[in-house]
């Protein structure tokens, strides 16, 4: 098996720490994703896959446990580290595509790069531009983000993903705010990326017929992992070396 | 997007065109902000240059004098007890003594523009059977033209000088009946009795001074009021002429004289500029509090409306320190942005002013300019203002933990 892209080992997270009302949301999670692998994080609303999700990406510190991303463990870094592991090692994919409206496609997808580097270079545009066809929205790279449809802006949302070459890509929700047909080509993408650049996936879905499609599926009920099992996924091609 | 521009320049433009409503409005409310604050500086500026010219048109900013006269009791018996009553005396006219050295001195201080001497005393001026009383002042007119600018404000004649010339002001000119060219003796107290020939008619603009000022000679004038080769004061203006008082006291303290400066002379007009300029800086601090706090509250919203581009730029690994910046360039830009159209609006009712105030004879109240320097200090205050109104906001946008951001 390739070696683990994300790492958890008893991640626990709790709200108000030390006042009466103290809750703990997720109680010890062990959880391993490895390099390529396109995974399913499912539950019912209020089990705390959304807390997950914002602990992977680092957008949220946990209260306990040992979370590694790219072989780099998480605890000990400060804030600033943090942001920059987070900017190059994950990707996002929000459910409302989350776009920046005053710009165009292609610069959203530009974004991550420019933010990483402080300034744009031909170099950004080109990856951007390649990532954009890559994704079919090549003709639109020049509309502004809010002329986009749900569709389009979730495949931009994708593309901008990706710009960083990241070893792990977190959805939430991606097609949840899509009709049928567009959240399986949004899906059909996501999938396809997976294929092509061998990039890990992790989606947060309501979506029972799509988190069959994955290779993995982790179920969360009530802060727990009640379930780990393999989905019908055909095999992708990094995950077989 | 520019290849040069940094990250937070592009970010920032965006941001403000995009609220395009919002960003007109705020740089709008710094611009009149600004434009207040330049034309009114300009206006005051004017009226005091104004004020100052009318005020040092026939007076220099400190005069030196001979110290007064005290009378100093002997007391030369040991181990006896005095009861003394001093008498003021009267002031003779005396010369300032060793007034070559004085004038010396004060010439080579720091900030002197130049130091006039002056032999002046009472006399008369005589024609036919009218006679008037005078200031005859006797000057070096190189130096003097120098603090009382007599050629500038000269109504006929010349201001050049010779040994038995006079210049005089218009209102004893008609007194007297006389005009350039025309004779008149003056008459001293020391005896003198000497035949002039008016060169020159000034108008000072005072009718006191155009009816009592009389200039000739200062070797003229020295033995007519009996004082040979002596000067009854010593003229004196600076580079800023608030410090006169300083330099005043500073002149009395290392050479003995005494000397007076406009403001002492002139206390209450002097205390006029003063709460002038004190109620300006009090304006123009109470508009610039108000524009920070118009661009802070501006700002404010826009961090909670922009709370989820701040989120999803963070995800993207954007740092604290970058959100920082993006959001104090805002406020550069709209204060650097708001003070440039400000200072046109300035330009535009200044315009104005000097169009329509004017005098019923058509010349303006006064001469008011607005000085380019303080174009570029506006513009440099207002940026830093709108960097400290951004400061607060963009803290609160650094701060925001990127899972609440992105919630909105």
């Amino acid at each position: 098996m390739a070696k683990p892209v994300l790492q958890l080992e008893r991640i626990r997270k709790s709200y108000n720490i030390g006042t009466a009302v103290e809750t703990e949301v997720l109680h010890g999670i062990d959880l391993s994703v490895a390099e390529g692998e396109f995974c399913a994080l499912i539950g019912p609303s209020g089990s705390g896959k959304s807390t997950l999700l914002n602990i992977i990406g680092l957008l949220d510190r946990a209260s306990g446990g040992r979370l590694s991303i790219a072989g780099c463990e998480t605890s000990g870094l400060d804030d600033a580290e943090l942001t920059q592991l987070r900017g190059r090692s994950i990707g996002f994919v929000f459910q409302y595509h989350h776009l920046l409206n005053a710009f165009t496609a292609l610069e959203n997808v530009m974004m991550p790069m420019l933010v990483e580097r402080g300034f744009p270079s031909d170099e950004m545009a080109g990856r951007a531009a390649m990532l954009l066809e890559k994704v079919g929205l090549a003709r639109w790279k020049d509309s502004k983000a809010s002329n986009l449809s749900g569709g389009q802006q979730q495949r931009v949302a994708i593309a901008r993903a990706l710009a960083m070459s990241p070893s792990l890509v977190l959805a939430d929700e991606p097609t949840g705010n899509l009709d049928t047909a567009s959240a399986n080509a949004v899906f059909e993408l996501m999938q396809k990326m997976n294929r092509d650049y061998g990039t890990t996936f992790l989606i947060v879905t309501h979506n029972m017929s799509l988190a069959e499609r994955c290779q993995r599926v982790f179920e969360v009920v009530d802060g727990t992992l009640i379930g780990d099992r393999h989905g019908k996924y055909r095999q992708s091609a990094a995950a077989v070396e | 997007m520019r290849r040069f521009l940094p990250l937070e320049w592009i970010l920032a433009s965006r941001f403000l065109r995009e609220g395009i409503m919002q960003t007109l409005l705020i740089v709008t409310g710094v611009s009149v902000g600004v434009s207040v604050i330049v034309f009114m500086s300009a206006l005051l500026t004017g009226l005091q240059a104004s004020f100052l010219s009318r005020i040092f048109a026939a007076q220099a900013q400190v005069v030196l004098e001979p110290p007064d006269e005290v009378a100093r009791p002997l007391r030369n018996e040991p181990g006896s007890t005095f009861l003394t009553i001093s008498v003021m005396p009267s002031q003779r006219l005396r010369s300032i003594d060793q007034w070559q050295k004085v004038l010396a001195l004060v010439q080579r201080l720091p900030g002197i523009l130049v130091a006039s001497p002056m032999a002046s005393g009472a006399a008369f001026a005589v024609r036919g059977e009218v006679s008037k009383s005078i200031s005859l002042m006797g000057i070096e007119p190189e130096r003097f033209y120098r603090i009382v600018d007599l050629p500038g404000k000269l109504v006929r004649g010349t201001s050049k000088l010779e040994v038995q010339d006079i210049l005089i002001g218009t209102q004893l000119a008609s007194d007297l009946g006389v005009d350039v060219g025309d004779k008149l003796r003056v008459v001293t107290g020391a005896g003198a009795n000497v035949e002039f020939t008016v060169r020159g008619i000034f108008d000072l603009g005072n009718k006191g001074v155009n009816q009592r000022n009389a200039y000739v000679l200062l070797h003229t004038a020295q033995p007519m009021i009996g004082l040979t080769n002596g000067v009854t004061s010593i003229d004196v203006t600076m580079h800023d002429v608030y410090r006169a008082e300083d330099i005043a006291q500073y002149i009395a303290t290392v050479s003995g004289v005494k000397a007076e400066s406009w403001i002492k002379t002139n206390a209450d007009f002097f205390s006029v500029v003063n709460s002038q300029k004190i109620s300006n800086t009090a304006i123009r601090l109470f508009v610039g509090i108000s524009v920070v706090f118009g661009i802070a509250s501006v700002l404010v919203v826009s961090v909670v409306q922009k709370s989820r581009e701040i989120g999803i730029l963070r995800a993207m690994g954007a740092s604290r320190a970058q959100i920082l910046r993006l959001f104090l360039l805002q406020g550069a830009i709209v204060g650097f942005v708001g003070s440039l159209i400000g200072s046109g609006f300035a330009y535009i009712m200044l315009g104005f002013w000097l169009a329509y105030a004017r005098r019923p004879d058509g010349t303006p109240l006064f001469l008011a300019e607005i000085d380019t320097r303080l174009v570029l200090a506006t513009a440099m205050i207002a940026t830093v203002s709108g960097i400290l109104a951004a400061l607060l906001p963009a803290l609160r946008a650094a701060r925001l933990e990127p899972v609440v951001a992105i919630r909105g």
